[in-house]
């Protein structure tokens, strides 16, 4: 029994450990820093650096995946811990019902460069403030190999439910936007999803289940794809073949004749960010030509920059198809953006879809 | 204890809700049979890699404590916890890259003419278990080998004196008196693979759910703490049983 005892004693000892760690790892490190909760494309060192260097401050990130996670994080910081966030445009309204954000000075930011239709008024600009600007966006839709499959065939998600391609296709494990896709591939609009339309979609789902070799989140899917694992990602793009264009050019994306679900990402400052002038200054720097470039071609994915004057070398704008964006823009329908209700009766449909043999 | 008492409070609140108490969250789990699944697969799994664990520790264990001489242990144990020095995430995509249809294995497989074509081992339950086995023996290795040494010689030398025989005594004798050093270790495998995330999430494809992946999709997005507590209780509580069941069986064995 002793030895149960010791190893107990052992499991007690690590698990307070990993709590301080973590404790200290949530923690930012200085006020006078500039504190970012981010995602991984901002935590890429070539895109902090001028920045740093150029204000003389150090920049605090701690990466998160997925709202709710993100959200937490800061209920369990003290007010005044962080500065800016990165979140998803739709999700905007969910920070500012929670009284954390501080509406953005429109005439301090390159609104104006901006593609028009990534904006998002509807979910950065609520009564009337604007608390979010866009910075980076892209599609999921169909990205594939196209030495592997008939591109003609990509430009249609039929072949994302035929037979033609079962065992070949990665299902990019976020439910979102995949059932964004599903909902248009039988003809119905992103925006104007309702739980009457689940049933529906399930059964893409499902078919897409049947065809998938396997369900996965950014780096498994992006994986599959490199490694010819898999031939097809549904919910695949920019953000996954455009990093990778030069060491495997055969990777490609197409937005086929249903459309594609837009994706977007903004940031927000806090309203009780200690350092609201340095935050602005972040966002600034994100927004301007050079820090999009460097954002649209992070190490962690690529995206396109919301800002059209992005300073983009030709081979970064090929690789993201920058030339193509407007008629891309034109038929990608919005991210479905459902309430708490119908997003938890989504999730039980993915759910459903993940446990499905 | 705090934690657990603030999960526990949480696990009947809802989602979003004035912060009244309901069963609602518990419900859910019992009503939603893709709930319930993940718990099916997820005792599927842990119950699995427990028992191959087992299996392929004790001889092991067995080769280190009888065969390797005492000057070459030291070095024999150091390699057999060289998984653990590696990252768990690093040693699990090392996996997934060696089980892939391109991987290692099936190269040999097929080029061998063992196969006319590809296995799917990765992105399949086949190799959430080997990633899972693989950790686990060779901690199943350690505590079986610890209780091997710990034997007395004079129990075989009784038991050859009463006229056993070499499997008789290890069946009787031997394989008895381990039995502690078999449950502390098979006790840990249960507990420690039945609460792994990373693993299935890597190397299963998501391909079906288990119990930790359906309580961090509760958490990802939605940000609904109150379900993914009540899910993280109800896989405390079969953890619990299985610790019960582990505790009575040691009692037993040694009175």
């Amino acid at each position: 029994m002793k030895q149960l005892a010791d190893l107990k004693n052992l499991a007690r000892a690590a698990s307070l450990g990993s709590a301080a760690i973590a404790l200290l790892a949530a923690s930012p490190a200085l006020a006078q820093d500039l504190n970012a909760l981010i995602w991984c494309d901002h935590a890429d060192p070539a895109l902090l650096q001028p920045f740093e260097e150029a204000n003389g401050i150090k920049v605090n990130v701690k990466e998160f995946e997925g709202t709710g996670a993100g959200l937490a994080i800061v209920e369990q910081s003290q007010p005044g811990d962080w500065d800016v966030m990165v979140i998803d445009s739709i999700d905007i309204p969910r920070g500012v019902e929670k009284g954390l954000f501080e509406p953005l000075p429109e005439d301090k930011l390159p609104f104006g460069d901006l593609f028009a239709e990534v904006k998002m008024d509807g979910s950065t600009v609520v009564d009337g403030k604007r608390y979010g600007i866009t910075e980076k966006f892209g599609y999921n839709t169909i990205g594939f190999n196209n030495t592997k499959v008939d591109p003609a065939d990509m430009q249609s998600m039929a072949a994302l439910t035929g037979d033609k391609y079962k065992g070949r296709i990665a299902i990019y494990d976020y439910y979102l936007p995949v059932i964004g896709m599903a909902a248009m591939s039988i003809g119905k609009k992103t925006a104007e999803l309702t739980e009457a339309d689940l049933p529906a979609i399930k059964d893409v789902l499902l078919k897409m289940k049947g065809n998938a070799k396997l369900v996965g989140e950014v780096v498994a899917s992006q994986t599959a794809l490199a490694t010819g694992e898999v031939d097809i990602l549904v919910g695949g793009g920019e953000w996954v073949t455009a990093g990778l264009a030069k060491e495997n050019p055969a990777l490609d994306f197409s937005i086929p004749q249903e459309g594609a679900v837009l994706w977007s990402q903004s940031l927000a400052m806090f309203a009780d960010s200690k350092n609201k002038d340095m935050a602005l200054k972040f966002i600034q720097y994100i927004m301007s030509p050079e820090g999009q470039a460097r954002l649209a071609t992070s190490s962690c994915y690529w995206g396109m920059p919301a800002n059209t004057k992005a300073a983009l070398s030709d081979d970064q704008k090929k690789a993201l198809r920058f030339d193509e964006q407007p008629e891309f823009l034109a038929r990608a329908q919005s991210y479905p953006a459902p309430d708490a209700d119908l997003d938890k009766k989504m999730q039980d449909v993915w759910t459903e879809m993940l446990q499905a043999q | 204890m705090l934690p657990f008492a603030a999960m526990g409070v949480l696990s009947f609140m809802q989602h979003g809700g004035d912060g009244s108490a309901t069963f609602d969250n518990y419900r859910q789990f019992f009503d939603n049979p893709s709930y319930w699944r993940a718990m099916v697969n997820s005792l599927e799994v842990t119950l699995t890699v427990t028992a191959i664990s087992v299996l392929l520790a004790y001889p092991f264990a067995w080769i280190l404590a009888e065969v390797v001489p005492l000057r070459l242990q030291r070095l024999a144990l150091m390699l057999a916890v060289l998984p653990f020095w590696t990252s768990y995430v690093v040693r699990s995509y090392s996996w997934l890259l060696v089980l892939s249809e391109n991987g290692v294995v099936n190269k040999v497989l097929t080029g061998s003419g063992l196969l006319a074509d590809p296995v799917q081992l990765a992105n399949s339950r086949a190799g959430t278990v080997i990633g899972f086995v693989h950790f686990f023996v060779m901690l199943l290795t350690l505590t079986i080998f610890a209780n091997l040494k710990q034997l007395s010689p004079s129990y075989r030398k009784a038991a050859a004196d009463l006229g056993a025989g070499p499997l008789r005594t290890f069946l009787h004798v031997i394989l008895p008196l381990t039995l502690p050093g078999i449950m502390v270790g098979a006790f840990l495998t249960f507990v420690l693979c039945i609460g792994d995330y990373i693993t299935p999430q890597i190397l299963g494809g998501n391909n079906e759910l288990l119990m930790p992946q359906l309580i961090m999709m509760q958490i990802g997005r939605r940000g609904d703490f109150p379900l993914a507590s009540a899910l993280a209780i109800i896989l405390m509580v079969v953890v619990t049983i299985a610790y019960l069941f582990c505790a009575r069986w040691l009692k037993l064995e040694r009175s």
